[in-house]
């Protein structure tokens, strides 16, 4: 053993150790949505506009919702999997809102990544399955792929191919605050925290 | 085969899986990313350790018993297990070349060079930690219920849980057999001279 080796087992510790700490946000997440929920509680970013197309064909931005929350969510109508969950999920959330009686009535809106199926009566069916009505539960597409892109950019969502025609992507609820920002990802699993949270937005 | 000749057949080696078409077959599958391309990678490293006959002085004296190596073969294998870490290699070209560069020089060539100067023992205590590990983590990606990487399919987690437990199966078969039995015939002969011997 020289001096040589406490100095380099000391190098080899701090640099190993640094690494780790920053790609796991100091050993709070493994995963990249963890990281992802973390930095916009931290900071939450602001949305860019975009103009979408509601169930009944009305247009509308992203920016008309300034001044109140909305949850959003990313779907496509085909999905057989967590869409329909999601859509049961937000659901119950507007009914557990609404029991609150909380002053700031909360917006629901569900997004189509799926320009080329979800026309506007997939959108108006997919819709009618969770007793969604326009303005208060909007499900709407995007108005082209650029807006698209830079919605699924901004809120951070990742959808692959499931191989078998369809897509798999982030099994989420997004949190818009009245400024516009996205102030919070939350797990839809967990209607009650969610709405706590949602309603802890709101109140800011 | 001579130095130069190695560290060609590693670089060409690295080249090919840095290719576009291979890289993105090799990461388009869990399974694949973690039980084909991040070893492979890594045996470059160990590749590249055979080729350097002349280690300066004042590394392998600062390298006592291999303990700093193994300490970075084992930080760095556990940063490029992170879901995160895996999702941002496929996502963005920048951090897939941090993995090609990190995996073969800071994981490969320290196992490479740092293996020659373990005690057995240490040896022994490396892999007795590390089959459970890779066991353990298979364990846990099927056990998971949501998906850990953005850019991977359930199923796709669930076959690289199965992937790395055959891995640990395998690894512990192997070095049962090496350890209790010895791969040559001769092997047991001369392990049961030597009780006899020890006992007489």
């Amino acid at each position: 053993m020289t001096r040589g080796f406490p100095i380099l087992l000391a190098l080899v510790l701090s640099i190993g150790i640094t690494a780790l700490a920053f790609e796991t946000d100091g050993f709070r997440v493994v995963t990249s949505a963890g990281a992802r929920q973390l930095s916009v509680e931290r900071a939450p970013p602001t949305l860019p506009d975009a103009r979408l197309v509601d169930q009944n064909g009305m247009p509308f931005t992203l920016s008309a919702y300034r001044g109140r929350a909305v949850l959003v969510d990313f779907i496509y109508t085909r999905c057989p999997t967590i869409c329909g969950l999601l859509g049961d999920d937000l659901a119950h959330v507007l009914r557990l809102v609404e029991a609150k009686r909380s002053s700031e009535p909360i917006d629901l809106l569900s997004i189509s990544f799926d320009p080329r199926n979800d026309d506007r009566k997939a959108l108006r069916l997919y819709g009618e399955r969770f007793g969604a009505e326009a303005p208060r539960w909007r499900i709407a597409a995007p108005i082209d792929a650029q807006e698209l892109a830079g919605l699924l950019q901004s809120f951070g969502v990742i959808v692959i191919a499931d191989g078998i025609g369809g897509f798999i992507h982030n099994d989420a609820v997004y949190v818009v605050d009245a400024r516009g920002r996205l102030a919070r990802i939350l797990d839809p699993d967990a209607p009650a925290q969610l709405v706590a949270a949602t309603l802890q937005v709101v109140a800011q | 085969m001579s130095s130069r000749r190695l560290f060609a057949a590693a670089s060409a080696l690295w080249l090919v899986l840095w290719l576009p078409p291979i890289r993105g077959v090799l990461e388009s599958d869990m399974a694949l990313h973690m039980a084909v391309q991040v070893p492979l990678l890594i045996s470059l490293g160990i590749l590249l350790a055979a080729t350097c006959r002349h280690e300066p002085r004042w590394l392998a004296e600062a390298d006592w018993l291999g303990i700093p190596g193994i300490v970075a073969v084992m930080l760095g294998t556990s940063f490029w297990m992170l879901p995160r870490a895996l999702d941002q290699a496929v996502s963005d070209p920048r951090i897939d070349l941090v993995k090609f560069l990190s995996l073969p020089l800071l994981v490969g060539m320290p196992l490479g060079v740092s293996w020659r100067r373990m005690p057995p023992l240490g040896r022994a205590f490396i892999w007795a930690n590390f089959i459970p590990k890779l066991g353990a983590i298979g364990g846990l990606y099927l056990g998971a219920p949501t998906r850990l990487c953005a850019y991977y399919r359930l199923d796709q987690q669930e076959l690289a849980g199965w992937t790395l437990i055959a891995v640990s199966v395998a690894l512990a078969i192997t070095w049962f057999v090496a350890a209790f039995v010895g791969w040559t015939p001769g092997a047991v002969k001369q392990h049961t001279a030597l009780r006899d011997a020890s006992a007489a």
